[in-house]
């Protein structure tokens, strides 16, 4: 390959796609590789498709992406070991098109999307590893693949490899991940009859129901589980911070945590006789806003999970990854149009857009969150319990009067966690969230 | 904690293993040994790649990898894991994900 791209694009997911589809459409010559067999291969996520961030590059994406369920009730629950208490919030708003959020499959939509950035005009290469980065001192040149005579030359590089960003930290471009920045999720799929979920979920056809859950089932440990309607299959998964999982006393593994909550007794009715047909696990970057690395250089962009562009508290990353995949593109194809090099002084605009857009103002808002759960376990620990001991206490019939419950209730957050801690978490939280 | 036969797991997955190549080595197994006091491989690895023998060696078998990261993120203190992607299309193949 002794051709010469105008762009090269690392990864066919999100962030990769979007880049590369916005570069072709533009007729920039785009090269973009991928190294799963096809593009989703690779892939894991929850997955829930926020509609904003895709319409902004395919706005008609609806008539043929492969959607699961557009989301029209989500719950927050909160467990202990044998009980939950949660809140639903169900809307018709969410019921009327255009759909805000849509459940999906990632190997699907993956492959649907790479089938559009190739119509765009994008030549991708599947079954091909980037090994590394060619330099030239410090800028980025092009790239060598596992194949004979891989080597690939480009005026721009563009990282869309993912949260393990083997690449950035090969060329050295940040350092190795930290444990306490990124979780670790593992997740099943389990299918059973459409009707049968929607039953169970009190839906109608296309319509789906999300189930974010925290609580006692991690063990103190930071961290979430979830559960997803698609079409004819359910999602289920659980993630904590990989630095707790090294941690837990208890050496749990990730399958018996989400063995466990598989097992809950608000959870087991739900997925009933659902039928197991894959085991997943990623890593999710959560460092938020101070974990985000140097994301533009002498011919290089980083864009995606392996920028670290993840809002956790949300849980959005899909959409963040297609959004700093298009604000890329777009510097590219504005530095080309105005014949500019690809230096680090015309990237930075990628920065500018970046900084002014949801992205990083989210991040930015969110930016004390990691740290206020990482100081406080009692999120994951006293607290679900007390709220479930407080329900079921309140809920019980059994002769006491209403005035002595409460007082009981009181008391047991008390004696649990000292005032002055219940008062530092809840504003701590606050604040964090503010 | 419940038992989880995590083999069983792994075998609905699909994969195109690259004989003889592994992607993910232990660099030096005397470290793992001697001065590894953790060992948090061996039990926050999702696949359960990484197995501790009964004379504190570990050792690892990458067939069920779903290439995750996590044993080269939390061996910090030692960086005794040599991880690199599988050569181009082996290693898992998710079709659902
Ligand atoms: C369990 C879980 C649940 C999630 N839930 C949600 C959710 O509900 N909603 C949401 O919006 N986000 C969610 N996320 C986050 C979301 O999945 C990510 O933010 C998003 O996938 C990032 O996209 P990306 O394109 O940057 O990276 P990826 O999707 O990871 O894509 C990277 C691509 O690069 C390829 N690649 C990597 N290295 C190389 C190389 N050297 N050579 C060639 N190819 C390479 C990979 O094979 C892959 O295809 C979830 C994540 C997880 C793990
Ligand atoms: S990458 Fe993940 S699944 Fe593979 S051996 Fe390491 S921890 Fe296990």
């Amino acid at each position: 390959m002794a051709e010469k791209f105008d762009a090269i694009v690392v990864g066919a997911g999100p962030s990769g796609n979007t880049a590369a589809y916005t570069l072709a459409k533009a007729g920039l010559k785009v090269l973009q590789i991928e190294r799963g067999e096809y593009p989703g291969s690779k892939n894991v996520q929850g997955a829930i498709l926020y509609a904003d961030a895709l319409e902004k590059v395919i706005p008609d994406f609806r008539d043929d992406a492969p959607l699961e369920r557009h989301v029209i009730e989500q719950r927050i629950w909160v467990l202990d070991d044998n009980s939950f208490v949660g809140t639903h919030y169900r809307s018709d708003d969410y019921n009327k098109p255009p759909y805000n959020r849509y459940t999906i499959i990632r190997a699907q939509f993956d492959k649907w999307f790479s089938s559009k950035v190739r119509e765009a005009g994008a030549l991708l290469i599947c079954e091909t590893t980037v090994e590394e980065l060619l330099m030239d001192g410090d800028r980025c040149i092009g790239v060598r693949c596992d194949r004979k005579g891989g080597e690939v030359h480009a005026d721009v590089v563009i990282l869309a490899d993912g949260v393990n960003s083997t690449l950035a930290r090969k060329a050295g471009f940040h350092g190795e991940l930290k444990a306490g920045n990124v979780a670790l999720a593992v997740k099943e799929i389990l299918f059973m009859p459409e009707e049968v979920i929607q039953q169970r979920f009190n839906i109608n056809e296309e319509e789906g129901v999300v189930i974010e859950m925290m609580g006692t089932l991690t063990e103190g440990m930071v961290g979430t589980g979830f559960l997803y309607t698609n079409k004819d299959s359910l999602t289920i998964g659980v993630g904590c911070m990989l630095s707790d999982f090294k941690a837990n006393p208890l050496k749990t593994t990730p399958y018996a945590l989400l063995e466990k909550l598989k097992k809950h007794p608000s959870i087991a009715p739900l997925i009933e006789g659902g039928e197991m047909k894959e085991y997943c696990a990623h890593l999710i970057p959560e460092g938020g806003f101070h974990a985000v690395p140097k994301v533009y250089g002498e011919g290089w962009m980083i864009v995606g999970d392996s920028g670290g562009f993840v809002n956790a508290a949300h849980r959005e990353g899909s959409n963040l990854a297609m959004t700093t995949g298009r604000l890329a593109a777009e510097t590219v194809i504005a530095a080309k149009a105005a014949g500019k090099p690809m230096t680090a002084r015309t990237l930075k605009a990628y920065k500018d857009s970046l900084d002014d857009s949801f992205v990083m103002k989210d991040l930015h808002k969110y930016r004390e969150l990691p740290q206020v759960l990482h100081d406080s376990p009692h999120f994951f620990t006293t607290y679900p319990t007390l709220v479930s001991r407080a329900a079921k206490t309140f809920f019980t019939v059994d002769g006491v009067d209403k005035k002595t419950k409460q007082r009981e209730i009181l008391g047991s957050f008390r004696s649990a966690r000292r005032w002055r801690g219940l008062v530092g978490d809840a504003f701590k939280l606050w604040r964090a969230f503010r | 904690m419940i038992a989880v036969n995590v083999e069983e797991k792994l075998f609905q997955n699909r994969y195109k293993v690259d004989h003889g190549r592994p992607h993910i080595q232990i660099k030096d197994a005397d470290v793992c040994k001697n001065d590894c006091e953790a060992q948090s491989c061996t039990y926050v690895c999702p696949a359960s790649c990484y197995k501790a023998e009964g004379n504190r060696a570990v050792t690892l078998i990458t067939d069920g990898c779903l290439e995750c990261g996590s044993c080269r993120v939390i061996c910090t203190e030692h960086t005794n894991v040599a991880w690199e992607y599988p050569r181009g299309g082996h290693g898992i193949l998710f079709k659902f994900g």
